[in-house]
């Protein structure tokens, strides 16, 4: 039984609207991440809908290429910072305390605080399209495009506002759970007994602790620029636009890995379990994983081969960047050793595990094509690109989220998402997402370039254009499925017990969902898989205790109130400096009862 | 009995305090972003297409004093540390009201600095120079800014009944892990935006 301390200005409500919006369980913050990241894939799911709907034939008439270039840049924007991302924290935040033998992370207030200020920012970006038009010059919004000269209006600024905005989320979230998986693991749990899913956590959070503040740093140059007349890249003045190119993807790049990094530390916890065999080389993996993070600051020059770079920097970055795929290769045979020889269970989690393994290594082959800058120069801003970047980031990341959802579902609610329902979804993305992204390889080869709101008939592109969108529709039509699956399970009495997969790893060792203890006894871990080992050696599990005397930080209206002075900062960093000083004022008052309320 | 939330000689795996494991990482993240800004400024030297240059306005003797004074704050804030983790609150109240002094007057350079700059007709917008120099050393000043108050808010803070509580020493240290920092950001950047050209 858990107590927790309460005072009069703390809430002390244990259901409804305010235990959500008060609430610093990890449990609780996954929930509304995953919840807000899977709307926002919605969202971008729609925007590239009408993407598809619009190239579907040439000339088509659906949309304008104003409103065509806010939507392929929204679509980025969703998709990573909104949908993939907050999907990977869902993950994060529910699952390391958990794995990790831990009964919270490190810093509850700061955690919740990243969740609201990750909304804060997610509605400022995405409201530009009622407040005069969303951003349109492309995720990554070059310069001189993204100046006050060509982006008129305030598009652009809702871009560099709501995007400091989000990683300013990113970068507390990633430093609370640094710490956590540092320092707060449960006795015997070296670094090397780790589930692989918290190894690629860690490696995510340092890539995102050292390049966002590049980003940020480009953001601001961005902004002062456009509101302060500074010559940041403004070539009439001295700037040089290129400088924008390289800040923006001295992040980029790493933040491709923290999009794919999370899915293949889910797959690496899916396969074993679903093979009955323990993963195959498990520190080839771990090692991989922290060598692609490494190098992956090593490439970023790789998207700008066709800017005039000199020939070194373009043989350095080339080596460097197909230098990447030999770690990743690793891991690839490393999945494929832990099957081979284990006797797998065919449930959807693996079938969208297995999937990754195939559409990822589809969409690094055309990578590695990238990676030679003469290759390059053809390929550079057409369809190749987009054809590789999705069978990266769907093929790869989305599935490897969705068999984390599939797995992750018994614990997280007690109830098992329909297999049926379960496998038809999977075939409907598999074949959806192949017909929509593989006919851009071709596209790509023969021509098409990216971005472009239309196309004349005549250049060879119209089949397959027809077909790229069929193939939304049958993806589209299988999220579908899977939203009908999710209502329909909810519906249902939780049946699980705690391990209904027998899984190895600590969060299949407490109750399905889990007490908001989350352990009744912190776990004594002998081995990488410990409840495999366990079960093998007879060990028996120690009786909880007749009482539990556990103390949790109690809830807090604190991170709900700051989060609230930021998304006035960013509102008035649009609007007017007054809402920017009450911001301002909002925030100090919100530290002022942080330091002071009482958490014991 | 089992504790959810942590606090000061509470069981970590490395043995050092979440807080104080969390100011480290903070800092490196710190460190990405004077990096960018300072080197965005390298790429900008010598790029001026108008003046005011360099050369005609850094004034290297009157800064030189301001670095002196930020250098004593680090000093004064090394006894603070002391005094807290010591018990000697006296010397840790003392130390922490001069390292908050010795801020503000690094601020007051500043700010003198800066106004001094825009009579001579250096603006944000003027010329890369002045992009460049205005964010890099005003992102910094805002960084010993806030760092000023938490001083100040630690300072009020052990004015109270139960002081700083038995925390004292650990949030002296953290505190002065961020405030050495600033003062060796503006190290570097004395170093390559006075130093070295001159």
């Amino acid at each position: 039984m858990a107590t927790a301390t309460t005072s009069m200005s703390q809430p002390h409500q244990k259901s409804g609207v305010w235990d959500w919006l008060t609430t610093v369980d990890h449990k609780k913050i996954g929930v509304l991440y995953g919840v807000s990241g899977f709307s926002f894939l919605l969202l971008g799911g729609i925007e590239a809908l009408l993407i598809r709907t619009q190239l579907a034939v040439p000339n088509g008439t659906v949309l304008d290429a104003e409103l065509y270039n806010q939507l392929f840049t929204m679509h980025a924007l969703t998709m990573i910072f909104m949908a993939i991302m907050p999907m990977g924290a869902s993950f994060f935040n529910y699952f390391i305390p958990l794995m990790i033998g831990a009964r919270d992370v490190a810093f509850p207030r700061l955690n919740a605080l990243s969740y609201w200020i990750f909304l804060s920012g997610a509605l400022i970006l995405t409201s530009s399209f009622i407040f005069g038009g969303a951003p349109d010059g492309g995720w990554f919004a070059y310069a001189p495009l993204s100046s006050e000269d060509y982006a008129v209006g305030r598009a652009m600024d809702f871009y560099t506002v709501g995007l400091v905005v989000l990683g300013l989320s990113s970068l507390m979230a990633s430093l609370n759970f640094a710490v956590t998986i540092i320092n707060m693991r449960a006795p015997g749990m070296t670094m090397m007994r780790l589930p692989v899913f918290m190894w690629m956590t860690i490696v995510v959070n340092f890539l995102l602790i050292l390049s966002l503040p590049v980003i940020t740093v480009a953001l601001a140059q961005l902004y002062f620029d456009r509101n302060f007349a500074t010559n940041f890249f403004s070539p009439a003045q001295g700037g040089d636009p290129i400088l924008w190119q390289h800040l923006f993807w001295v992040f980029g790049h790493p933040e491709v890995y923290v999009l794919i990094l999370p899915s293949m530390g889910i797959i690496s916890e899916v396969l074993p379990v679903f093979s009955r065999k323990p993963l195959f080389g498990y520190a080839a993996i771990v090692f991989a994983g922290v060598a692609i993070a490494v190098l992956g600051f090593a490439v970023w020059s790789h998207h700008m081969f066709t800017t005039g770079l000199d020939t070194v920097p373009k043989i350095v970055f080339s080596a460097s960047t197909m230098a990447i795929g030999v770690p990743t290769g690793i891991k690839i045979f490393n999945w494929l050793g832990t099957m081979y020889g284990g006797q797998i269970r065919f449930t959807t989690a693996m079938y969208f595990s297995v999937s990754f393994i195939a559409l990822f290594t589809i969409g690094g082959i055309s990578g590695v094509m990238h990676g030679s800058p003469p290759i390059d120069t053809q390929q550079q801003d057409t369809y190749f690109i987009v054809a590789h970047l999705h069978y990266v980031l769907f093929g790869g990341a989305i599935m490897g989220i969705f068999a984390g959802i599939y797995y992750w579902f018994p614990k997280m609610t007690g109830r098992f998402l329909n297999e049926t329902l379960g496998k038809i979804n999977f075939w409907l993305m598999f074949i959806g997402m192949n017909l929509t992204f593989f006919p851009m390889h071709f596209l790509g080869l023969s021509g098409m370039p990216r971005r472009v709101y239309t196309y004349d008939s005549g250049f060879g592109w119209d089949a397959w254009n027809m077909v790229a969108t069929i193939g939304s529709y049958i993806l589209a039509f299988g999220i579908l499925i899977f939203l009908f699956n999710f209502f329909k399970t909810m519906r249902q009495e939780p049946t699980a017990g705690n391990n209904p997969w027998d899984g190895a790893t600590l969060e299949w060792a407490t109750s399905s969902p889990p007490p908001e203890h989350d352990f009744d006894v912190i776990p004594e871990v002998r081995d990488r898989d410990p409840l495999w080992y366990d079960r093998d050696n007879n060990i028996q599990q120690p009786e909880p205790p007749e009482e539990n005397h556990i103390h949790l930080p109690p809830p807090s209206y604190m991170p709900l109130i700051m989060g609230f002075g930021v998304a006035l900062i960013g509102i008035g960093a649009l609007s007017h400096l007054a809402m920017t000083g009450l911001g301002v004022a909002v925030v100090i008052y919100s530290i002022w009862g942080w330091v002071l309320e009482p958490i014991d | 009995m089992s504790e959810a939330v942590t606090h000061a000689e509470h069981h970590t795996s490395t043995g050092v305090d979440n807080r104080m494991l969390m100011m480290w990482i903070f800092l490196a993240s710190e460190c990405l972003f004077f990096g960018s800004l300072i080197s965005t400024y390298l790429i900008y030297q010598g790029e001026s297409l108008v003046g005011p240059l360099p050369g005609e306005l850094l004034n290297i003797p009157i800064t030189s004093a301001s670095t002196f004074v930020l250098l004593m704050s680090s000093v004064t804030m090394v006894l603070a540390v002391y005094g807290a983790q010591h018990k000697e609150f006296l010397m840790m109240k003392l130390n922490l009201l001069a390292t908050i002094i010795l801020g503000t007057i690094f601020l007051g350079f500043q700010v003198v600095e800066f106004t001094e700059f825009v009579h001579h007709g250096l603006l944000l917008s003027t010329n890369q120079f002045g992009s460049s120099f205005y964010l890099l050393t005003g992102l910094h000043g805002t960084h010993v800014g806030i760092g000023v108050i938490y001083l100040i808010s630690l300072l009020i803070g052990s004015s109270r009944r139960n002081g700083l509580g038995k925390d004292a020493g650990l949030n002296l240290e953290i505190a002065g892990l961020y405030w050495h920092f600033v003062d060796i950001v503006w190290i570097v950047i004395f170093t390559i935006i006075y130093l070295i050209p001159s």
